[in-house]
This record gives C-alpha cells, structure tokens and sequence, in this order.
C-alpha cells in the first residue's frame, strides 16, 4: 500500500508492522507525532469489534526516563518496544539508555531520538550519533520516509538478533517532512511473552556488569561488519574517485540536489558505527579530498580524520565549508554566489510566536509581574513550554530557561544564596516530567521559595497531549510536604486580576517553600473539544 | 514536470490543509511528493511556512532551493514576501491580500502591496470578499488561495476539486460544499486576473 506519511509516521508505521507492543514517549517536537499516530491507529482499532489484534500500549510517560525503563522492562518480557523522544530526551533518559546497552534487551528495542538542528524549537542543537557512539550500539539515519518505515522494520530485527537497543537518529526535516511511503499489507504478530534466558543478564552488579561490558566490546566489530554489509552504507566509486563526498542522512538528499557530486565518489551513511571496509576502499581508490555532508555537529568529520591517511583532506562543518550550526540545505553545497539575491526590497519585519489570545499563562504573567514590580530584585526562573514565550514582548516575565524542572532547583539555589523574591513557573507538564523532585528539594530544606505552576491540564506547546498531573497536583504537593496552606490555587482571569496579585504577594511573604497552582484550561484544547 | 511551492502564512490560518489537498491531488495523479512541515513553536502565532514539491520524477531534498520556487501561495501579504529569495525568476506569487497584524512593526500595507506588485506574475486576491461572495467563512480562504493557484499547478480542477472531497471527507456534506465554492471562487478569479 502507498501512503503520504510523515518522516514521524513512516516510523511509527513501520514499528506497528514490526509487530510493535508498546511505544513509551513524552511529547517533543519534533518527535511527538510518532506516538500520536500510533495512538490514533489504536484508537480506530479498538472501535472495530472483531479486531482480534493485541492492543499496543500507547499512553504518554512521564518523561523520557519512565519511558526509557518502561520499554526496557517491556522488551524483558520478550516483547518489542520503541521509545521516541526529542535529542534533548536523551539527557533526561541517558543512565537507563546508555545501562540498556550494558543489560542488552531480550525482545527488541527501538530509541528513535530527533534532534533539532537550527534550534526550531528547542533549546540546544545536540546530535544524537554521539549517545549511540557513547552506548556503544548501532545508529540508523534514515535520509527519507521510506527508508525511516523500512529501517524501523530492520531495526527491530536487527535489536533482537545483536541483543541491544538500536538507537534511530532523525532530524527535524525528516520528521516534519511528508512523502509516499510503500508500506507491507500484514504486520508482523507480536512477540510472545517470553523471560530472559540469562537472568543474570539484567542484575548490573559490578561482577555481572563487567562481563556485559566485555561482551558489548566483543561485539563492536560485528556491528562495523554490518554497517559494511547490510546495505545501508553504499560507497559508488565515481568517475573522479580523487574527490569524494560522505553524506550521511537527509544530507545525502540536499547534496544530491545541489548536484555537486559531478563525478565524485559518495559514500551515503545511514548506518553507524562507520563502514571501515568501505571507507579503506575510498582511500584505496585514490581519494584526496573528501566532503563531509551531515546534518548537526561534526561526527563523522571528526572520526574520518583517524582513519583516513594524513594527506587526505577533509572538508565540513569543522573546516567552514559548511556552515558549523544550524540546519543543512540544498543552498549550503550550492555556494551563496549562485543562490538568487533577489531580497525584498522592503525591511520586513519578523512575526516570533507568542502565547494564544486568551491563554491563561497570559493573565498569570500580568499579575506575576504587577507583583513582582512590587519588590527591588524578583527574580522568575522560568520553563521549558508555551509560558517560555513570557521571555518575549510584552511580558519580559522570566529571566531564565535552562531545561524541564530547572525553574524550581534554580529558585531553590538562588534563594539559598539570598536571593528573594525567588519565583519558579512551570507548566503542569514540566512540574511531573522534572519538577517534582525539585519541590522535595525545597521542602527539605524548606528553601524560601514560590513555585508557580501555570496548569493549563494539558501538554500545550507539543499540540496537547494529556499531562500526567492532571486532577493530581495539590496532593503531590502536599504530599512532597508542602504545607497544605501555602498550596494555594487561583483561576487565571482578568476578573481575578486582584485575588491572584494577593495570593502570589502572600506567598512571596511567607519565607518558606509554598506553591501557587494558576489553572485553566488550553483555549486550544479547549476548542478543539468545542468542535467535537 | 515539476511544482515547487512555498506556502506560507501565520500559525492558525491553515496552510497545512492546502498543502494536504494538493499532496492528495498529487497522489492520484501519481506525482512524487515531498512536503516539510512546521510544527511545534512557531504555531503559537508566529510565521509558518511549508515547502510543498511535486514532480512526475523523484524528488531529493525537503526543502526548495533558493531560486527554485515556482508559487509562493501565502495566507497573508507579508508573509508572501519573506520568501521571495526562494522564488524563480519566473515565479508566480499568489497571496491574499488580508493583513494579519499581531505585530507592532507591521509595515504601511500599501508598501507591501507595492512590493508585491514589482513581481511581474502576482495574483493579488481579496479572500475576505471572495469568502464572503460564496458565503463561505474565513476558515475556507485558504481554498479561495489554493483555487487561484491551480492554473499554474499543473493538476486539472477537477483532480483538485476531488482530492479536497478526499480530503474534507470525514467532515460534514455541507463543510465539504463549501470548501468546493471557495476553491471554485478562487480558480475563476485567477483565471481573470492572471
């Protein structure tokens, strides 16, 4: 069958005709509609009566760290499970993934990580290559939709064959990019339940855990092996094999594009770790300059220089040949002279994104900052969503953003070094994914701290998916310890402009740990339900 | 042959059903597509544009080069002129006239309509007063757009008028009636003032 599908949804497809059980992610652009499509699959499955298909777990986790555990304990019980995030998801996941390498899994493991070169949406350009290089596993890039819904099948099998997590790396032009996907008529069934063979296996004490390492070390040139042979890394000797170019992923398709090859040799990557055979044929056929096309920080530019003789020269983002940040283009190989200069006369002006009219983060941010005006120094440390956008005009609200839970530990730090009034907003998402543990921090110490969450009962930047604290955040404050006066809960409305400046200056005046909970619903989400 | 199209517009305004009608259009013809998409932070009201390319051969990259476009197919006049660097010399850009001002330094938009009108093929089309003509809402201007721009598309009418019948299909009868008048207004409007 043929299908339009997305870079995200040609994954999913392709993991559900895996014979997939279960998918454990939180919501990141852009990764999100991975699990959206599957949810959306099940949720048409489940109104077919006779559909005798075992259901695929699909809720959204917590963060990307349950959602890493969850699918490792799923493949323990011999059952194939994928895990998608945003890159920045492997930081917050990063000790159970790069552990899954050292336990290996039993059924198979998918991690498809996107990254998000030139920052569209995130905070960091941070390439994922370097977490499946530092776990020791295989990587797969796919450079497009198809081969994303075939590589995920691949993956899959090649997980259980080698016993380790295959890590899937996409950028953001993969994910977000629709294309014709030929797709298998019948999904594969999914595995039977089945236990570890080797119990062992997943008990990493230091005596066990050293044995595994063993093993995943003796396993590395079975994994180079395959990045030569299973047909995912293609070397085409070119008619001047003097000049070559490594293109790797969705940079294979821009170079392609741009037409520069012109005779060279190319090497496409879209499996790691690098093809030695393929690369010592390279040499061997004389090459002398080499251009290196891939998409985020310089990896293979990097690891060509130990394996290539010295007087091979290497060209790339290292060298300024292309542009060391941000996104690659068509335009990057074509050369800026030739691109067309025919700007727009007039000056325009840029349009940034800002919060929805009639968003309640917007009122929370009006009487925040009247009462913050109040005091000589406020600081507001800020969050990762939609109320990040109060860094904009008109509100000038927050004076930091680091990372998911980062407001309320800052707070926290900052107080602890004098600093009042410290104030943390963070969204109901953020506040489960990363916050709570903060919060115990702060109570802990009963640090002089005002933890705004701005619960909006939704995921809002990410399009709206459900949020693991809704209907629960009073009693997981209180029950961190905070006390039951200072969890205070106001509706964000301009008719209620007056009641929250009062609740927020109460708290700010109180020298301990308190919590504000400005809850109202996502006008989108809320809309949307009007439409239904 | 191939259609290499920008479409652009503010988050919200509904590009993204333009680019889907005309990938569907594309699909049952038997084009190659390829479309990249904006999601995620730049919806909340800020510029979003989406590069649409369909050709009867293969197609490499997401995204177009600059000097490639053949249709800027914009939402809102502005907008249309931000990727003017993408278009061919002998590009068309096909806009809606209606300013969408969430910003403070949006210029006179008499200028941007001088600037519009420099390029030698522009269709410049009131999709406020072409909706409002069919007593269509708002929400269906960006078929009014998609509607003068099947002249230079490549793909018949009725290929098109079909694919947003596909589309639209899991709407009500009357939702998918009147996104037919609006794609209809826009087409007959194109044809006149090309």
């Amino acid at each position: 069958m043929k299908h339009i599908l997305l870079g995200d949804e040609a994954i999913a497809q392709g993991a559900i005709d895996a014979g997939l059980s279960g998918v454990y992610a939180y919501p990141g652009t852009p990764s999100t509609e991975i699990t959206e499509y599957i949810q959306l699959v099940e949720s048409r499955k489940s109104k077919v009566e006779s559909c005798e298909d075992n259901p695929i777990f699909c809720r959204w986790a917590t963060n990307e760290k349950t959602a890493m555990e969850a699918a490792l304990g799923m493949t323990y019980a011999g059952k194939r499970a994928l895990v998608c995030m945003k890159h920045v998801g492997m930081n917050v996941c990063a000790d159970a993934f790069v552990n899954s390498a050292i336990t290996g899994v039993n059924g198979g493991l998918v991690v498809v990580a996107a990254d998000d070169p030139s920052m569209h949406s995130s905070q960091n350009e941070q390439d994922s290559r370097f977490y499946a290089k530092f776990a020791l596993i295989p990587c797969l890039e796919p450079s497009n939709q198809q081969e994303a819904y075939d590589m995920t099948r691949m993956a899959f099998d090649l997980s259980e064959k080698l016993r380790v997590p295959i890590l899937m790396r996409v950028t953001t032009r993969m994910a977000h990019s629709r294309a014709m996907v030929e797709t298998v008529d019948t999904p594969k069934a999914q595995n039977m339940r089945h236990l570890p063979e080797n119990a062992q296996h997943f008990i990493l004490l230091p005596a066990f855990a050293k044995r595994n390492y063993a093993d995943l070390l003796s396993e590395q040139p079975e994994f180079v092996r395959l990045s030569e042979e299973l047909g995912n890394n293609v070397y085409t000797r070119g008619t001047d094999p003097k000049r070559a170019i490594v293109a790797c992923g969705i940079a294979h398709n821009y170079m392609q594009e741009a037409g520069i090859a012109q005779g060279a040799s190319i090497l496409k990557v879209t499996q790691y770790p690098l093809p030695v055979k393929l690369i010592n044929q390279m040499v061997a056929d004389g090459v002398e300059d080499i251009l290196v096309a891939e998409e985020g920080q310089p990896v293979v530019e990097e690891l060509l220089r130990g394996m290539v003789p010295s007087h091979v020269r290497i060209r790339g983002r290292l060298t300024g040949d292309l542009p060391r940040m941000g996104e690659l283009s068509p335009d990057c190989f074509i050369g800026v002279e030739s691109v067309s200069k025919a700007e727009s006369e007039l000056k325009l002006p840029g349009r940034p994104p800002s919060m929805c009219q009639g968003c309640g983060h917007r009122d929370m941010y009006t009487a925040l900052n009247e009462v913050a005006r109040e005091y000589k120094e406020a600081r507001i440390f800020g969050d990762i969503g939609c109320y990040t956008l109060g860094a904009l005009s008109p509100f000038h609200a927050i004076h930091s953003c680091v990372e998911m839970g980062a407001s309320v530990t800052m707070a926290k730090g900052a107080a602890d070094a004098g600093q009042h009034p410290a104030i943390a907003v963070i969204g109901d998402s953020t506040f489960t994914h990363s916050g709570m543990t903060g919060l115990l921090d702060c109570v802990n110490s009963n640090a002089d701290v005002v933890v705004l969450i701005s619960d909006n009962l939704t995921t809002g930047m990410t399009g709206g998916q459900d949020s693991a604290g809704t209907g629960k955040l009073e009693r997981i404050c209180m029950a961190m310890g905070v006390e039951e006066e200072h969890v205070r809960v106001v509706v964000p409305l301009a008719k209620n402009m007056e009641e929250m400046k009062q609740v927020i200056r109460e708290e700010i005046n109180y020298h301990g740990t308190s919590v504000i909970i400005a809850r109202r619903e996502c006008i989108q989400t809320l809309k949307r339900k009007a439409r239904k | 042959m191939k259609n290499d199209i920008i479409l652009a517009g503010v988050g919200g305004q509904g590009i993204l059903s333009i680019a889907t009608v005309i990938g569907q259009a594309a699909l049952a013809e038997g084009w190659y597509l390829k479309q990249a998409e904006v999601h995620g932070m730049s919806q909340r009201g800020g510029e979003v544009q989406s590069h649409l390319r369909i050709s009867t051969e293969p197609i490499w990259s997401d995204l177009i080069p600059k000097g490639q476009t053949d249709i800027i197919l914009s939402l809102e006049p502005l907008e249309a002129l931000r990727y003017v660097p993408w278009l061919a010399e002998n590009g068309c850009i096909v806009t809606s006239s209606v300013p969408f001002r969430n910003i403070d330094t949006y210029p006179d938009i008499e200028e941007v309509y001088a600037a519009i009108k420099r390029h030698p093929r522009h269709i410049l089309i009131d999709t406020d007063a072409l909706v409002k003509e069919v007593n269509a809402p708002v929400q269906a201007s960006n078929m009014v757009l998609l509607g003068a721009a099947i002249p230079m598309l490549g793909i018949e009418f009725d290929i098109v008028k079909a694919a947003l019948e596909k589309v639209f299909a899991r709407k009500s009868e009357a939702v998918v009636e009147t996104n037919i008048r609006a794609l209809t207004a826009g087409y007959e409007y194109a044809k006149k003032n090309l």
